[in-house]
């Protein structure tokens, strides 16, 4: 497992998607190359699609920790997408 | 700039378009876009734009909505008859999107007032209906250095081309000057389907929406014309004119100027 620092970190448990995904999205585009973010997530939908649509737009999962209360705690390296012109 | 819960939510399905994103969103919502024309091509263009976040979008039109228009205009309704079209048009603007400031000029765009208007804008759209418009517009855009989006519809055709200082021809390069009165059908005998309307102005809005987040290749350098019961698309490419009166090594136009209008009273 990667040593990370935690940069930045958000709780999306208390909306819904796709706003679960937005707001991680957005969270990640206000961090810089290599930074980390903590993203506190419900189970079910969420944890199953967020952690999936976070790597498609090129970011690095480091980490899902369950915490035992129905939410996880994703951690997120920010990848600069090199697809985008 | 932070987003509200409530803004992530109304602009989630493009925030999660990766060409747009939460950059691509606050550049919309940081422009500003005018719209000349509250007819069949600003409708659609100004409701997308309002729906889309633009932050500042000015409308100008010295008509006010007639029961005629409303076969294609969708931003006014039947209580609006009578009504000032760009108040009826921010009025539905505003209900789509409160977020959007709506600036209105009640007025005819003219030689005299299209420098000053435009100076506020990052881009603008020509939804008017006529020739000697679409010249002016132009004019007023290549001598101010604004990008700005052509559009024009008659019956089941519409044609539409975007100009962006410094690439690809303008409007004048293409078409020179108006034709003459007489070859320019009537009101009464032109006609147009009203969603026409829709795919013309909607493309307007699609162009200045590209052109803000800076993604997409533009209409620069191309018509698209449209022909609706042919159920085609053609992308004509056209260069830029050395000679072009306005935009050419050496424009004879150095000011904006109105033709005269031809007269249409139905």
């Amino acid at each position: 497992m990667d040593d990370f620092a935690i940069d930045e970190s958000i709780d999306i448990t208390d909306v819904v998607c796709p706003v679960t995904f937005v707001k991680a999205k957005v969270a990640l585009e206000e961090l810089e190359e290599g930074q980390v973010l903590s993203i506190r997530l419900n189970d079910g939908e969420p944890v199953q699609n967020v952690p999936r649509s976070i790597k498609e737009e090129g970011h690095r999962i480091i980490k899902l920790a369950d915490n035992g209360d129905g939410t996880y705690n994703l951690i997120v390296k920010k990848v600069e997408n090199q697809g985008e012109t | 700039m932070a987003f509200s819960n409530e803004q992530l939510e109304r602009y989630s399905r493009h925030i999660i378009l990766q060409e747009v994103g939460a950059k691509g969103q606050k550049k919309l919502m940081d422009a500003k876009v005018l719209i000349i024309g509250a007819g069949g091509l600003g409708a659609p263009a100004a409701l997308y734009l309002a729906a889309a976040g633009v932050g500042t979008i000015g409308i100008a039109d010295a008509d006010e909505v007639d029961l005629s228009n409303l076969q294609r205009q969708v931003i006014h309704s039947t209580p609006d008859v009578g009504k000032a079209k760009v108040l009826s048009a921010k009025e539905s603007m505003n209900a789509i999107n409160p977020e959007v400031t709506v600036n209105t000029y009640q007025e005819f765009v003219d030689a005299s007032n299209i420098t000053d208007l435009i100076a506020d804008y990052d881009f603008i759209i020509d939804g008017t209906d006529n020739f000697p418009a679409k010249f002016l517009i132009n004019d007023a855009c290549v001598l101010s250095k604004k990008p700005f989006s052509h559009a024009g519809i008659i019956r089941f055709k519409g044609q539409l081309m975007t100009y962006v200082p410094g690439a690809g021809p303008c409007y004048r390069c293409v078409f020179r000057e108006p034709p003459p009165p007489e070859a320019v059908p009537t009101c009464r005998q032109a006609g147009v389907i009203g969603a026409i309307g829709g795919i013309i102005g909607s493309l307007q809005a699609m162009e200045t929406v590209k052109f803000i987040i800076g993604k997409g290749d533009l209409l620069t350098g191309s018509l698209l014309t449209y022909d609706a019961l042919k159920m085609e698309f053609r992308k004509i490419k056209l260069p830029k004119a050395k000679n072009c009166a306005v935009c050419g090594e050496s424009p004879s136009i150095l000011k904006p100027f109105d033709y005269e209008q031809a007269v249409c009273k139905l």
